[in-house]
């Protein structure tokens, strides 16, 4: 047994870790007990990628199966990352269609999760681009999934959490490119309903993305800079400009567990005051920005969530409908400025529909709070999440380690459809993970 | 496309082996893989061909199977720019402690056979003029260790070799790196207790190869922190060394 957590580092708990060297290992692994799950490269925050009793390591499969230039399709193994892809396929003209905020997730990480990036408004999620998956199943059988074959399948698996089997395999596309560079343009907002016009406004943008100052309260509520993107032609770069920008390897790396003091009120405020103005002064013209800061811009501190101390810390992610939002979210962002503790910057982003039967977009805002582990926090975020379900929002499963059975299944409808095609994949319930046990596997 | 150089990869399937074949290949290098199973090492060329366009060899050769290694070095399409062994088996020392098959296997596959195959391609390459030879060695070759010294021996052999044929090729246009990568998380190292701020990825160390062929260099220590940690083992006092329970 080993101690396991996800990237909050909360909660940490015992689970056998296993990591397969083949498809046939695989398979026993999930056959020879009940309760195991696959991981990627450990990025979901709460306790997503921790089997209930065995959780199995996929980032040793990490080999391209093939690769065709003319149109960007790709078939691989599920452990590859992101950023090798970005790194490998990048100078060669074609970038993933989606990528979230960290490039170092796993394929089948992202699938499983149907991760959203800054274009989830305009192009959707990860899912949209993958075509097929090899899935090996609870009941140990391996199938290919697709739209067209084994759709239930393969619906449930974008977005599913792992929960429906292991993905081996995916075929997707990749973006054509003429650069690695992104044409940004940063628009200052002073309060969240200007924050809000603003990502309205930009619902042509291919990129958008609005980082609040969660600690302005009052007037400045939800003042926010809000980042615009599109991928810069080569004709915008600067002359003897590299095509594609050199993607550093993370220097900086946290050591070691910051007392949890470092974090407080006060520092908070700075930060978010220093941050807030030295947007607002870029505000305005057109940058042509590397795409490592733009779309990760926390990459290049490794180990970042150790700041928030040994106890670890917690997102909350939630999506409020397009039409409740402005009321919930200023709601929100007054008790989150209120309590003084919560994150450095929230993230605030306009999402589309979802595509997998468990995706987490739906159309409307997401908001996104990182809060420490400590005091009441527990209890705040109960409140907060009354205040989501009854706008008919929902909370991001990848980001979760702590939401009720009731807000989830208030906020996932489609769960009894999704029960019923992991009942067929996998009678015996052998894939289980810690998350799946705390909302809603039958106890 | 005739100028393109060449890279050949003996231990083809191992973790590091991966990796520096996908950083050569990066780097426009085509790639030879080496290693006792070729069906085995069809993913990896599938994987290097998607990557990069590169062409991509398979070839057959046991490390063990010294009797077969001129003609395999004499039967290769042509003779590589580059050739990194990789080949090593990390045994169990307690078991080598009793079982001399056993103990024979660790050495041989960690000294003998890297040795004579890489003599072997030196003498190629020194008719040449040209070429870079990589043997990819061990910290626990600077020294024996009581838990693993079979290993260690085999390693430090392997070592002073590469070190004496350094001497000896670098008068003719032949470069020698000796590549000694600390902890690396591997399928080798599965399930041991590694020391993280002492631990790499495959990957660190293909690059950190790479760059030594490229820049000439002699001896890599992968981490840089190594250096430190094995000046201060390799000065230990033996009557200090040997109390020390590590
Ligand atoms: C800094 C940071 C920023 C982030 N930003 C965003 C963002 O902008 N948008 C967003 O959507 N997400 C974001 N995330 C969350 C992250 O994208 C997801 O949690 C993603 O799933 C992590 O991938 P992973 O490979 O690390 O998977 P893990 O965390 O290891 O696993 C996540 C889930 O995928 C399942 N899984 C993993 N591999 C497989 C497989 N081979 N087969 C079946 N199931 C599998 C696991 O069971 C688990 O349920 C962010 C995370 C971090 C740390």
């Amino acid at each position: 047994m080993t101690l396991v957590s996800g990237w909050g580092r909360f909660p940490v708990v015992d689970s056998d870790v296993l990591r397969p060297r083949s498809f046939e290992a695989v398979g026993e692994a999930v056959a020879r007990v009940t309760g195991s799950v696959a991981r990627g490269n450990g990025r979901a925050y709460g306790d997503a990628a921790i089997g209930a009793v065995r959780t199995i390591g996929m980032t040793g499969f990490d080999r391209v199966r093939s690769f065709d230039p003319a149109t960007g399709r790709l078939r691989l193994e599920a452990g590859v990352l992101l950023s090798d892809l970005i790194d490998t396929f990048g100078p060669r003209g074609f970038l993933p269609f989606v990528v979230p905020g960290t490039r170092f997730v796993s394929v089948g990480g992202a699938i499983a999760a149907d991760v959203h990036g800054k274009n989830h408004h305009c192009e959707g999620g990860f899912g949209r681009y993958v075509d097929s998956i090899l899935l090996r199943t609870g009941q140990s059988e391996t199938i290919e999934a697709s739209r067209e074959q084994n759709s239930d399948a393969f619906f449930a698996t974008v977005g599913g959490m792992g929960l429906t089997g292991v993905i081996l395999e995916a075929t997707m596309r990749l973006r054509p490119v003429e650069t690695g560079w992104i044409r940004e343009r940063v628009i200052s907002a002073s309060d969240l309903d200007a924050a809000m016009r603003a990502l309205e406004a930009s619902d042509s943008a291919t990129y958008s993305v609005a980082w609040i100052d969660c600690a302005a309260r009052g007037r400045d509520l939800g003042r926010s800079l809000i980042y615009l993107g599109e991928h810069a032609g080569r004709d915008e770069l600067a002359e003897g400009a590299a095509a594609f920008p050199a993607g550093k390897d993370p220097g900086l790396a946290v050591p070691v567990d910051l007392p949890s003091m470092t974090l407080n009120r006060y520092s908070i405020r700075a930060f978010n005051e220093l941050y807030y103005r030295m947007g607002a002064r870029r505000a305005g013209g057109n940058h042509v920005v590397s795409l490592y800061p733009y779309f990760f811009p926390l990459d290049s501190l490794s180990g970042w969530n150790r700041i928030y101390g040994r106890r670890g810390f917690l997102q909350h992610q939630c999506v409020i409908p397009e039409a409740g939002a402005r009321a919930v979210l200023g709601e929100i962002l007054d008790r989150v400025a209120r309590r003084g503790d919560a994150s450095f910057l929230a993230v605030l982003k306009k999402l589309g529909q979802g595509d997998g039967i468990l995706s987490f977009p739906l159309p409307g805002y997401t908001l996104a709070l990182d809060f420490p582990v400590k005091g009441d926090i527990l209890n705040f975020l109960d409140e907060i999440d009354r205040l989501v379900v009854a706008a008919g929002g929902r909370l991001y499963l990848a980001k979760d380690a702590r939401q009720s059975r009731a807000t989830f299944e208030a906020g996932y409808p489609a769960l009894s459809r999704f029960k019923a095609i992991r009942k067929s994949l996998d009678p015996a319930g052998a894939i289980r993970s810690k998350l799946s046990q705390r909302l809603f596997d039958e106890v | 496309m005739t100028s393109r150089k060449t890279v050949l990869v003996l231990g083809g399937s191992s973790d590091i082996g991966r990796a520096a074949a996908r950083a050569f290949a990066k780097a426009g290098y085509d790639v030879g893989l080496a290693g006792r199973d070729v069906a085995a090492l069809e993913p990896d060329a599938a994987d290097l061909r998607a990557r990069s366009n590169v062409e991509v060899g398979l070839h057959k050769f046991d490390v063990l199977d010294t009797a077969s290694f001129d003609s395999f070095v004499s039967g290769l399409p042509a003779l590589p720019d580059v050739v990194i062994s990789i080949v090593g088996l990390l045994g169990v020392q307690q078991n080598a402690e009793s079982d001399l098959a056993h103990a024979t296997t660790i050495m041989r596959s960690n000294y003998e056979g890297p040795s004579l195959i890489l003599g072997l391609f030196a003498e190629k390459f020194l008719g040449r003029g040209t070429g870079t030879i990589v043997g990819v060695s061990s910290v626990a070759g600077d020294r024996g260790r009581a838990s693993n010294y079979v290993y260690g021996s085999a390693k430090a052999g392997f070592s002073a070799f590469l070190s004496g044929l350094r001497a000896r090729a670098s008068r003719g246009g032949v470069h020698v790196v000796t590549v000694k990568p600390g902890f690396v998380r591997t399928k080798m190292t599965e399930g041991m207790k590694l020391i993280g701020p002492l631990t790499v990825e495959a990957p660190v160390v293909g690059d950190a190869i790479l760059r030594a062929v490229e820049s000439k260099t002699d001896v890599v220590y992968v981490s840089g922190k190594w250096r430190l940690v094995m000046l201060i083992i390799k000065t230990l006092p033996e009557a200090v060394f040997k109390k020390l329970k590590f």
